[in-house]
């Protein structure tokens, strides 16, 4: 019984750690603690603002874990969300700049389901690439992931630079602002758009759904348990493989659009703003419980939001967040399970009433 | 182009390939135990970091005690860095080993934890002058025609690497406690069968690659990049772990490994002179596409055809030396009960 009290509130034993510890990393490069969480809050859910913000960092974190769900499923670690969700960026913003910039007289009810669908087309065939390389080529998708990721953010720049330069030429900062039909419509002056947190809370659901109660997400689940006797007994293992990496890159590729259509309003350097690894992250923690990936998916979007916040209050790095995030998902990872911190060798006789 | 700019650019190679080959081979000992220490990219940057901000501020002491000079400081920062890269591979090793947990999860959120840390605590030395390795060459060696420029005239650091990669060969395949570290790798249940205390060893080499991938970080900041800004060597690390797949786990190959990464950068920056025109950041691609290049060519059977045409008497030892197979229980736990 106490046991069980015990490995219910264990948890807060390695977030506390984690906070003890990046309290005094603030120390370390001289700033006060309580004025960093107090930025941080503020920066966050501290107003109307803040927190529309941090909504709109909350939506393509969704849909990149979303899409993570199906992958780590299947076995696969797709470190190429991040070059996924880019070329997302990239197909949108084709769609924007080369369909609805010289057509104004397109609605907007035409461009941007027609951007949401080149974006997730682009998604998808980047991740197809990787899936390909793996099962073809041999070549780890962790790796395959890492070399797509970097040649996409190297397009994004080319583009930025060369082709999509805007006119008046010069700057990296990023393309001429698209025309406001090939946006999602935003909330007020917020850059949040409820009709893409809609289309990911539908994704997440549908998700989910799919992966406990079809066909498709056992022959997924059994891959992900064991590639070999799920191949034996007859799963298509290349398809599948190939299948999953392309649904999370399409979603990923969603997450892309929402960022160049909603956030921003052009294509920038840095599009992804490393909300691909982050939401590696939110699926490491958060498991296939989607309850679970909604909640520290929105924390995490409030530490990225504050983050950016703290870095112009108290000119604190912006890799402020991320400290955070990676330390509290490492103590969790290495010591969120009390029993196997303390497992001790069971005596002969522990083990057989164990065995009753 | 002339032969002593040849020289030069292939000098300047050797001398650039220094820290990747240092951590290439810091991995192979790792993961020839059995371990994957995949934090490489952000263990390098915060190594770098920290090096650099140890031999900084230690020199300002020194100097404040009225010791002049960089030799110490230097030093101090390489041990600093080798500490933090051994920590961190030790992180993976316990995370695995004791707590039974995914070395790849680990090793990936410490990837990006420690790249945050790098940039948050680097903050207020970005951009700034410091101390670094001094130039040494070597009196004699280096007047030799042709080797002496490539291979003798660079700092101390340089040549601890090349020495380094000999050192780490030969124990490796010529040494006993080699043949058991290729045990533990290959066979951890035979080596355990053995007397062999499988996991201390793995501990062991994954403290001895982290301190090596340590020192390859701070090889940058010290010798090669001087100094510290955001970001600083992004991406090495992820370079480093595919040239230990490509040297098929063998620490000369993973050498030649660098080399030829050091290679393809000097290619770009003489492409780019050559040709202006094209814009800078498709050049930076260049890496990338030898990443998936080699890759792709270590998991393909054109290895093997290439040494099937060869000629019959050198077939066999070609095949040994061109066999990439990955030690048998990487990233696999053994439990010894």
């Amino acid at each position: 019984m106490t046991d069980q009290i015990i490995r219910r509130i264990w948890p807060i034993a390695p977030i506390s750690l984690a906070l003890a510890l990046i309290t005094l990393l603030m120390i370390v490069v001289g700033a006060n603690p309580l004025t960093v969480y107090q930025a941080l809050f503020d920066g966050s859910f501290g107003g109307r603002e803040q927190s529309l913000s941090t909504l709109a960092f909350w939506v393509p974190l969704l849909l990149c874990s979303t899409g993570l769900l199906v992958t780590f499923t299947a076995g696969l670690w797709n470190i190429g969300v991040e070059g996924q969700m880019i070329a997302g960026s990239l197909g949108a913003s084709a769609v924007a700049l080369m369909v609805a910039k010289p057509n104004p007289s397109i609605p907007g009810w035409v461009i941007l389901p027609l951007a949401i669908v080149v974006a997730m087309l682009s998604g998808a065939l980047w991740a197809a690439l990787a899936a390909i390389l793996k099962t073809r080529g041999r070549i780890h998708e962790i790796f395959g992931g890492v070399a797509l990721n970097n040649l996409a953010a190297i397009a994004t720049i080319y583009l930025i630079s060369g082709p999509w330069q805007p006119p008046e030429g010069g700057s990296l900062r990023g393309t001429v602002p698209f025309p406001t039909q090939a946006l999602f419509p935003l909330m007020g002056t917020s850059r949040f758009s409820p009709l893409s947190l809609i289309l990911a809370l539908v994704a997440l659901v549908l998700v989910a759904l799919a992966l406990r109660g079809t066909f498709w997400g056992l022959k997924l689940k059994a891959q992900g348990k064991n590639l070999r006797s799920a191949f034996l007994l007859g799963v298509p293992s290349e398809r599948e493989a190939i299948n999953a990496m392309m649904v999370c890159g399409a979603l990923a590729g969603l997450a892309g659009a929402v960022r160049v259509l909603s956030w921003f309003d052009s294509l920038r350097q840095s599009i992804s703003g490393g909300i691909g690894f982050l939401a590696i992250l939110v699926v490491l923690l958060a498991g296939t419980r989607p309850l679970w990936t909604l909640l520290i998916g929105l924390f995490f979007s409030a530490l990225l939001n504050g983050g950016t916040f703290v870095h112009s209050r108290v000119q604190l790095h912006s890799s402020l967040s991320g400290l955070i995030q990676g330390t509290l998902v490492l103590f969790v990872l290495l010591l969120g399970d009390y029993t196997r911190i303390f497992r001790r060798k069971k005596t002969v006789m522990e083990a057989i009433s164990d065995h009753e | 182009m002339n032969d002593a700019q040849i020289i030069k650019i292939m000098a300047s190679i050797i001398a650039q390939s220094a820290p990747l080959m240092l951590a290439v081979t810091g991995e192979t000992i790792t993961e020839r135990g059995g371990v994957i220490n995949l934090s490489l990219d952000g263990t390098m940057l915060l190594s770098a970091m920290t090096g650099f901000v140890v031999a900084l501020q230690s020199s300002l002491m020194l100097q404040g005690m009225g010791i002049e000079g960089n030799t110490l400081p230097v030093l101090f920062g390489f041990m600093a860095a080798a500490l933090v890269g051994m920590f961190a591979a030790l992180l993976v090793a316990w995370g695995s080993i004791k707590l039974r947990q995914d070395q790849v999860a680990i090793g990936f959120v410490l990837t990006l934890l420690l790249a945050n840390m790098a940039n948050f605590l680097g903050q207020n030395y970005t951009s700034i002058p410091g101390p670094s390795v001094k130039y040494m060459p070597i009196p004699l060696l280096k007047d030799l025609p042709i080797v002496g420029p490539i291979f003798f005239n660079h700092n101390l650091a340089i040549y601890l690497t090349l020495l380094v990669v000999g050192v780490v060969w030969w124990w490796t395949y010529k040494t006993q406690p080699g043949l058991q570290l290729r045990g533990v790798g290959d066979r951890p249940e035979s080596a355990f069968a053995r007397g062999i205390k499988v996991n201390r060893l793995r501990y062991i080499y994954t403290a001895i690659g982290g301190a090596l991938v340590g020192i390859g970080g701070a090889t940058y900041s010290l010798s090669i990049k001087i100094g510290w800004s955001d970001n600083h060597i992004l991406g090495i690390g992820w370079i480093a772990l595919a040239i230990v797949i490509f040297g098929g786990w063998h620490p000369i190959r993973g050498a030649f490994g660098a080399i030829l990464y050091g290679a393809t950068k000097a290619l770009a920056t003489e492409l780019q002179k050559t040709f202006p025109e094209v814009p800078v950041v498709l050049f930076n691609s260049l890496q990338w596409f030898l990443m998936l290049g080699v890759l792709l060519l270590a998991g393909s059977k054109g290895l093997q055809q290439l040494v099937d045409v060869a000629p019959k008497p050198i077939q066999r030892s070609l095949a040994r030396s061109l066999r990439v197979a990955a030690p048998q229980a990487l990233g696999k736990v053994f439990t010894e009960d």
